[in-house]
């Protein structure tokens, strides 16, 4: 397994949020996790990548424990996270956005990763001089995407890159996921819209109030009775 | 007359560079931390006396310069060490408290390391000074204003074109996305503290031989630099460096011109006018959001 997570527990002040997660990923599967608004999906993430304290369990990658790494050291082994929401670094350029993705890789010519970023998103060539702030959602979507690439990630972390676009976007994400996943990326995909993101997996997690309540392949979670119900508005 | 206006002109831009030094370290620690540090004045202060202690014990005065600016950016790394990264959940008011606090302790260290006396140090190349246009000025001058002019370009280079540079702007914009891309923010803000404490230092090395300095100089110079970062728009650099010289000129012809006893009001003026009619500064900012 490349990521195994085991009794993850996390709290914002003396409020538990995630009541003792286990989550694995193996090394070129694309896993989803799906769950309603305040699930703790979110949360779920900000501890893989180290910026949210845990307060039990233990996170291994590759085999080494990297429950107290600083979220940095994270980064430099591997995992990447495009967060909630985006994050661009508004006021700076596209180019330096990018280019800040591969901040832990200084020193490396990313010049050819930027290339291959620009292959994948060729809107963000055409404005990389442009100020992240002043792109649409969409685009804004695929800079902090390419932003995560940017630092060659093993394990990348999608926290709801569907959420605020528009039908066509969306589609249009979830085929950069799907081929990212075909270049050989791991992925683990975050996602309210559980039907989409269920139908592009390997296998998924439906996650309840800070608990995994069902763990299967895509297919079967999208076909279970309870899954349809809760979820799928089915 | 012309004579008389350059005089109180180049007054005016050698104030105005100090207070634009100590203008840019607000700046830095501000964008990197949102906090006011209140401790800039002491930073400027050390750099002096520092200098003014380590010349008298015998050091060589060039070295004794060195020494001072370093040994002041680690009383900046030790703030941001000591004060702002154990208090890791406090409010940015807790911080700027403790930073008044930290003014005082370092007020008070000084006192009690060096003297209550003031001191001043040769100017660097020699008091003959030079005629400009009617106007007579010293050479210390030309240094005030030429370092202010290299700081300025190599900190514009600096986050303009490194990466760490960059790094930094992002920081401030966003802590958990430059946490994400894995640039270190407790690096970036002690960098900050450091950096804001050597340029007070310097401000505090090059205006000693004009202006002479003791253990109290801090108080009225981080004044000064606050009201120029304010006036600048408080997380802008060069907002600051902006707001420095313009405030070191309004002083001056209001010393030349009005009075001298309001000299150090119009900073104080300067300051309230600002807050009420351009509460973002000039180049602060549009529509801050009021909570
Ligand atoms: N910064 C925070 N402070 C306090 N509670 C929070 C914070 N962020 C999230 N929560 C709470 O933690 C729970 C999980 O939230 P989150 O991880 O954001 O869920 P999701 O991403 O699945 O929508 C929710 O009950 C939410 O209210
Ligand atoms: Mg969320």
């Amino acid at each position: 397994m490349l990521l195994e997570v085991n009794g993850m527990k996390s709290s914002y002040g003396r409020i538990e949020a995630l009541h003792g997660i286990d989550v694995q990923v193996g090394e070129g599967e694309l896993v989803a996790l799906v769950g309603a608004n305040g699930a703790g999906k979110t949360t779920f993430l900000r501890a893989l990548s180290g910026v949210q304290p845990l307060t039990n369990g233990e996170i291994r990658f590759d085999g080494a424990d990297i429950t107290k790494s600083k979220p940095q050291a994270r980064v430099k082994q591997g995992i990447s996270q495009v967060p909630e929401g985006r994050q661009v670094f508004g006021p700076l350029s596209v180019e330096d956005n990018l280019r800040l993705g591969a901040y832990r890789r200084r020193g490396a010519d990313t010049d050819a990763d930027l290339e291959r970023v620009f292959e994948t998103f060729p809107i963000l060539k055409r404005k990389r001089k442009e100020s992240a702030g002043t792109l649409s959602g969409g685009q804004q979507q695929m800079l902090a995407m390419g932003r995560a690439l940017m630092s060659n990630p093993r394990l990348l972390l999608l926290d709801e890159p569907s959420m605020g676009l528009a039908p066509l976007l969306v589609g249009e994400i979830f085929n950069i996921v799907q081929m990212l996943r075909e270049q050989g990326t791991t992925i683990l995909l975050v996602e309210q819209n559980a039907f989409q993101a269920l139908a592009i997996a390997d296998r998924g997690y439906v996650i309840e109030t800070g608990r995994i309540v069902l763990t299967d392949t895509g297919e079967n979670l999208i076909n279970d009775e309870k899954v349809k119900a809760a979820y799928l508005g089915l | 007359m012309l004579g008389e206006f350059i005089q109180y002109l180049f007054s005016g831009l050698t104030s105005g560079a100090i207070y634009a030094l100590v203008g840019l370290g607000f700046a830095l620690i501000y964008n990197a931390s949102h906090v006011i540090n209140f401790a800039q004045g002491e930073f400027v202060m050390l750099g002096g006396m520092g200098t003014v202690f380590l010349a008298a014990a015998g050091v060589p005065l060039p070295l004794a310069v060195v020494v001072a600016i370093i040994g002041t950016a680690c009383v900046g790394f030790a703030l941001e060490k000591l004060a702002v990264e154990q208090t890791k959940n406090a409010s940015v008011v807790t911080l700027i408290i403790i930073t008044i606090g930290a003014s005082i302790v370092l007020r008070g260290a000084a006192q009690v390391l060096f003297d209550k006396q003031f001191h001043t140090l040769p100017a660097f190349s020699g008091d003959e000074p030079i005629n400009v246009l009617g106007a007579t000025i010293t050479s210390q001058t030309l240094w005030v204003l030429g370092i202010t002019a290299l700081i300025v370009v190599v900190l514009q280079w600096f986050f303009n074109r490194t990466l760490l540079g960059k790094a930094i702007l992002a920081t401030s914009v966003n802590p958990l996305a430059a946490k994400l891309v894995g640039i270190n923010v407790s690096f970036v803000l002690l960098l900050s503290f450091g950096m804001s404490a050597a340029l007070g230092a310097i401000a505090g090395v090059l205006i000693t031989p004009i202006t002479s300095t003791n253990f109290e100089v801090g108080i009225m110079l981080g004044l000064k630099g606050f009201s120029a970062a304010i006036l600048g728009g408080l997380g802008n650099p060069f907002g600051a460096v902006i707001g420095g010289l313009i405030l070191g000129i309004v002083e001056a012809f209001g010393a030349g011109y009005i009075s001298s006893e309001y000299k150090d009001a119009m900073a104080f003026i300067i300051i309230l006018l600002a807050l009420f009619f351009m509460p973002s500064g000039l180049f602060g900012k549009k529509g801050t959001e009021r909570v």
